[in-house]
């Protein structure tokens, strides 16, 4: 056992031993605690790892809240339909604001939330039957048969299980396939997309994740303090959940447990702490509040888990065994055969023409290296044909079928894999996981699966895959350190790597040298030989001549977005115009 | 005894979190000279302009600025003191006339009270005459060469003793990176010294006094312009094509 | 509903507008400027319209401390700093000059002046004198430390030094609200169509206040700067206009702005220590009905949301915010079936 598992271990046996050794005062305390974490962990996924931020959490704890004192006030139903009536609501509520609200830029949400948190805090409050600013109370305890969970010892078990099983299905969806995605969703979303990832879709999904937990947690306030009342649920509440997030750390699972004891304690201990050090009694705990979060952030901008983890060395990633069943892999088609086509691609931006014209074929088993001066317009090439731009006419074919007009994401579902002038890799991420991102169209487990742990055979399998693809690379070594740890060269091996775990017919290369130092350029330029001597097809830019004179099969080079000469790459040396063009003829 | 240089950069580090960007880069630049810096993509001379300017952290060693050592000073106080950038992205203000933006470029010199700063404008004009024709503009409809030389003559109206310029003839055609170079060699005869980075390499050494050769963070080679469009290494590299020599494939 | 309602909801809504346009203004000046989504900018606005309240009554309000200690906190903040650069001795006479003597000069004169109750124009100088400065202090001590923190930190922070406002203005002020006195108390028109002094007060401040901000922005030197700022930080910096003092001005026009809207509105409703968030976000939400660049299109929503609130108190008072703030939700959804970048940009790592 190792000391982290020991920490965890200990960690829940005192969450389980604790009520029965402190007083029931602070028992009820760490039932707030174990309610608001829930809403911060929602908020940890959403903020912290896939870079929504919301303040309107409280408005699905508040809407969850009312629904089951509702029902179970006023038709008597049992809270436990409460509940499934509270996450529908929810739930329906959530995928509305998400698809409205997710597809905007980051500020523009967040102040929508706010606006949305204040509308429905005012809706309570004035809805005739929701007892307006009185609220509703004589709400029934939660039942199983004729156990009643009334006391603050029985609700601190129901609570506190909820919460831990929230946290158990949080880790388990962020160690996942969705999970990695979700991961890199915040930095690289134009790379997630190149893989095949639905950006959209999965913030979604991480959204409707938050809204729920808030939704269980709104619930839980109902029946445990047997009264709901708009105060609960105001704009205030909402900031304070997201202080929470910050100030636990929103990126790992455990900083909302960290920031809702915080947060919680803290007011509290404010509360009773400041009337003593100051004769007159000033609101002078949100005077002090305020100024804390400010200097916590000023100090800690990624919250204190990280200070806290510290103390435990992180437990080491397994080596995927490399004997799991290997991956289905595409069928190849024999070398020589015209894989990927462009004809007369055009693309302008605004009055400036990036793109005249241009044309290419590529074939299987075969380096074609594209060149240019820096503006020629490769890189627009390059994002014509993986679909991250649409062209303005002409067309692509890849094994003969039209993938111009189609996203990014078809497109790399059939094959054809690209990567950036600038490494885009998660940095905080390994460079298992890094690699692993690649082969995401070929794993099928979704969230759901995630969290309940039903996809580790799929799983493992993928993970087999990267750690494969990352031997073949030579880096080996360097799986489980952080990517962003890597030397820049290494960087943009890890990219090959991922690349290679897509599993491509057709592999775009833009820039793979820059940064590289000579002996790496020789084992790039070795591995790219040998992807060419499977029938792999590569397009490959570069500015390095040495390295593109070796490796190339055919040069095709560029000059304001046009084709300037096209041929064997001695040829090309020899091409008046290319010199010209490339090597700055200035007399 | 000889008068100290006009930037002296002394073991330069920068790094990207973890990953150093530069490893102690030592470089000089005298009164009214051009230094060229060429090497490959990614060796870091963009990195090492932004340092010199203050736009990035140095995580160890220092840079002397006419005799001061500037090392910990804020980017607008290296601006105040003489020293300008014309970055590679041109980061001009694009919503603002070229009139403007050159105006603004005088925004330390018109704050200390300078009353002769717009002045400059004119000379600025006469050495552009296409900015004169676009002054009521916004930056953002000029073409490429335009651009540059609003950035450049937004850079000059801060009156600087050293004009760093990263990459000037970037996505320009080969006529308009002639005509720049030839008003950056003009600039030098005005008594402004000229620190260049430049992909043409040929063309950067042929208006040069000095030049450095930067690979992977370090300089690799120094020398007078001649020295280095002479020597074997970089005419492999960075001068020509026809020497290239296939890499032995495995 | 007849005319005369009508009309008179119409001017109730304008001038409303007009105080959401002058936040909206200053919102999207000073999140161009710094990033920061400024939410206690309503905070200005009911420290102001309190503060004048308070020398009404010939009393000493509570603003001159939060000036003065909010100098002494500025002083020792830039004091460590100069220090850390081995500067201190160069900067010392400024900064005792700029943050300890003129804010300790402006309380004293605001406590000597206080009882002898000069009337409406003096105290709503002395209202500015005291709160405009804050603003400046407020970047130098909340957001300037943080300059290079993601638009979130900045938001939270923001949210952070709304609850330490609200409560050192229940503090300053307690719990009580007040109301000013009008600046002239004339009405204009008869029968169906009076028109009170004070909005008229409302709308032509406002609209003054606005050309002002045009001639800064399109004519001042320091206007062009800020606005070479939100354009371009790199470009601003490489001309020598430092973000310090880019965003020192834009919190002290933000502060400005804030503090005329609150000598503006206490006379037309009762302020109290909280007014400042509702206040502010219904700035907010007109500055996105306008799309939260345009300084014109931001004021113009602003006034839509002035009238929207006047009418909807009209229709269903109750259901009064719930309207204006759901609104928002059709509008981001219109925005967002029409705008053209749908993916968002990558944060920088």
């Amino acid at each position: 056992m190792n000391r982290s598992t020991m920490v965890l271990g200990g960690a829940a046996a005192l969450i389980a031993a604790a009520p029965f050794l402190i007083p029931d005062f602070y028992v009820n305390l760490l039932n707030y605690v174990g309610m608001a974490t829930l809403v911060a962990l929602g908020l940890v996924l959403l903020t912290g790892v896939a870079g929504v931020v919301s303040f309107g959490q409280q408005a699905f704890v508040g809407m969850a809240a009312y629904t089951t004192a509702v029902l179970t006030t006023s038709t008597q139903l049992s809270p436990w339909l409460g509940l499934l009536a509270s996450l529908a609501l929810v739930a329906t509520a959530a995928v509305l604001l998400g698809v409205v609200t997710l597809r905007l830029s980051g500020h523009y949400l967040s102040i929508g939330t706010i606006a949305w948190g204040i509308a429905i805090y005012y809706l309570f409050g004035t809805l005739p039957g929701l007892g307006q600013y009185y609220g509703i109370d004589n709400i029934p305890p939660i039942r199983i048969g004729d156990f009643s969970f009334d006391t603050p010892l029985t609700l601190y078990l129901l609570i506190w299980s909820a919460t831990l099983a929230a946290l158990a299905a949080a880790r388990n969806l962020l160690d996942s396939r969705p999970g990695r995605a979700i991961r890199a969703l915040r930095f690289r979303s134009a790379m997630a997309e190149s893989f095949g990832i639905d950006a959209g879709a999965l913030k979604l999904v991480v959204f409707l994740y938050a809204a729920l937990l808030a939704g269980v947690a709104g619930w839980l306030h109902a029946h445990f303090l047997r009264f709901v009342s708009p105060h609960a649920f105001g704009i205030n509440a909402g900031i304070d959940y997201l202080f929470m997030a910050v100030i636990g750390g929103a990126a790992q699972v455990w900083g909302a447990v960290v920031g809702a004891s915080i947060v919680t304690l803290l007011r509290e201990w404010l509360k009773d702490w400041l009337p003593k050090l100051f004769e007159h009694t000033g609101n002078y705990e949100t005077i002090v509040f305020g100024v804390l979060m400010t200097l916590l952030l000023f100090r800690t901008r990624d919250g204190l888990t990280p200070y806290l983890t510290r103390w435990f060395p992180p437990t080491p990633q397994p080596v995927p065994p490399l004997a799991t069943p290997v991956l289905p892999r595409r069928e190849r088609p024999p070398v020589g055969t015209v894989l990927l086509e462009a004809q007369g691609l055009h693309k302008a931006f605004g009055g400036l023409v990036a793109v005249k014209d241009m044309g290419l074929q590529l074939r299987a088993g075969e380096i074609l290296g594209l060149i240019g001066p820096n503006g020629a317009g490769k890189t627009t090439m390059f994002n014509l044909i993986s679909g991250t731009l649409a062209s303005d006419s002409g067309l692509v074919r890849l094994r003969g079928e039209r993938i111009d007009g189609q996203g990014a994401r078809a497109i790399a579902r059939l094959g054809l894999v690209r990567s950036f002038q600038h490494v885009h890799l998660v940095s905080q991420m390994s460079v298992l996981d890094n690699v692993a991102l690649g082969a995401h169209l070929r794993g099928r487990h979704g969230t759901l699966a995630a969290m309940l742990r039903a996809d580790r055979r799929d799983e493992a399998q993928l993970m087999a895959e990267a750690a494969r693809q990352i031997e073949r690379v030579g880096l080996g070594d360097s799986m489980h350190k952080a990517s962003g740890s890597l030397a820049l060269g290494q960087q943009r091996i890890v990219e090959i790597a991922r690349a290679l775990a897509a599993d491509p017919l057709v592999l775009l290369l833009d820039e793979p040298a820059a940064g590289l130092r000579w002996n790496e350029k020789q084992a790039l330029a070795e591995l790219l030989s040998n992807l060419r001597a499977e029938g792999l097809a590569v397009l490959i830019v570069e500015h390095d001549m040495e390295f593109v004179m070796g490796l190339v099969d055919r040069l095709v080079v560029m000059d304001f977005g046009e084709k300037l000469a096209e041929g064997l790459p001695l040829e090309m040396q020899a091409h008046p115009a290319v010199i010209e063009a490339y090597l700055g003829g200035v007399a | 005894m000889k008068a100290p240089p006009l930037l002296q950069a002394t073991d330069l580090r920068v790094a990207y979190g973890k990953i150093e960007a530069l490893y102690g880069v030592n470089l000089q630049v005298e009164p009214g000279s051009i230094v060229s810096v060429i090497g490959p993509n990614g060796a870091g001379k963009t990195t090492l302009l932004a340092a010199l300017m203050g736009v990035l952290p140095l995580s160890g060693g220092r840079v002397e600025f006419a005799g001061r050592d500037v090392s910990k000073l804020s980017v607008e106080v290296r601006v105040a003191q003489g020293l300008s950038l014309v970055p590679e992205r041109r980061e001009l203000f694009g919503e603002l006339s070229v009139e403007d933006n050159l105006r603004l470029g005088a925004f330390a010199r018109l704050r200390r009270g300078e009353r002769n700063a717009a002045g400059d404008l004119e000379s600025i004009y006469a050495r552009f005459p296409r900015l004169k024709d676009r002054r009521r503009q916004f930056a953002a409809t000029l073409s490429g060469g335009e651009r540059q030389m609003l950035a450049i003559g937004r850079a000059l109206m801060a009156r600087p003793k050293l004009l760093m310029l990263d990459e000037p003839s970037l996505g320009l055609a080969p006529l308009i990176t002639r005509e720049i170079l030839h008003i950056v060699a003009e600039l030098r005869d005005t008594g402004v010294a000229i620190l260049l980075i430049e992909q043409n390499a040929r063309a950067a050494l042929q208006i040069s006094d000095l030049g450095y050769v930067l690979e992977t963070g370090e300089v690799a080679l120094q020398g007078s312009a001649t020295e280095l469009a002479n020597d074997p290494r970089v005419i492999e590299s960075y001068l020509g094509l026809r020497s290239a020599t296939p890499v032995a494939q495995t | 509903m007849n005319t005369d309602i009508a009309l008179w909801m119409v001017q109730d809504g304008v001038v409303t507008g007009a105080i959401y346009g002058l936040m909206a203004l200053a919102l999207v000046l000073v999140f161009a400027v710094t990033r920061v989504i400024f939410v206690p900018q309503g905070e200005f606005v009911s420290m102001a319209g309190l503060t004048l309240g308070t020398l009404q009554l010939g009393q000493t309000p509570g603003t001159v401390y939060l000036l003065v200690g909010g100098g002494l906190l500025v002083a020792a903040v830039e004091m460590v700093q100069a220090a850390r650069l081995g500067l201190l001795r160069q900067r010392l006479p400024r900064l005792i000059l700029a943050w300890i003597i003129l804010p300790v000069a402006m309380a004293m004169l605001v406590v000597w002046l206080a009882p002898h109750k000069l009337g409406s124009w003096v105290e709503m100088a002395l209202t500015l004198g005291l709160i405009v400065p804050v603003g400046p202090m407020l970047y130098r001590i909340a957001y300037r430390p943080l300059a290079n923190a993601s638009v979130l930190v900045l938001f939270i922070v923001s949210m952070a030094v709304h609850y330490a406002l609200t409560g050192i203005e229940l503090a300053m002020f307690g719990g009580e609200g007040l109301r000013t006195n009008a600046i002239s108390d004339w009405v204009l028109g008869s029968g169906s169509m009076k028109i009170g002094a004070q909005s008229i007060w409302v709308v032509s401040a406002s609209v003054a206040c606005m050309v002002v901000l045009w001639f800064f922005f399109e004519r001042s030197l320091y206007g062009k700067a800020l606005r070479a700022t939100a354009i371009n930080r790199v470009g601003a910096r490489l001309v020598g206009i430092s973000t310090d003092l880019a965003g020192r001005t834009a919190f002290l026009l933000a502060a400005a702005i804030g503090a005329l809207s609150g000598l503006l509105m206490s006379p037309i409703t009762t302020v109290y220590f909280d007014s400042g968030l509702m206040i502010g976000l219904k700035g907010f939400v007109g500055a996105i009905l306008g799309g939260m660049v345009s300084y014109p299109l931001a004021v113009l929503g602003a006034v839509g949301v002035g009238l929207l609130e006047s009418f909807s108190s009209f229709w269903a008072s109750a259901y009064k915010e719930t309207i204006v703030f759901t609104l928002l939700i059709p509008v981001l959804l219109w925005r967002s079936l029409t705008a053209r970048h749908l993916v968002a940009e990558d944060e920088e790592e």
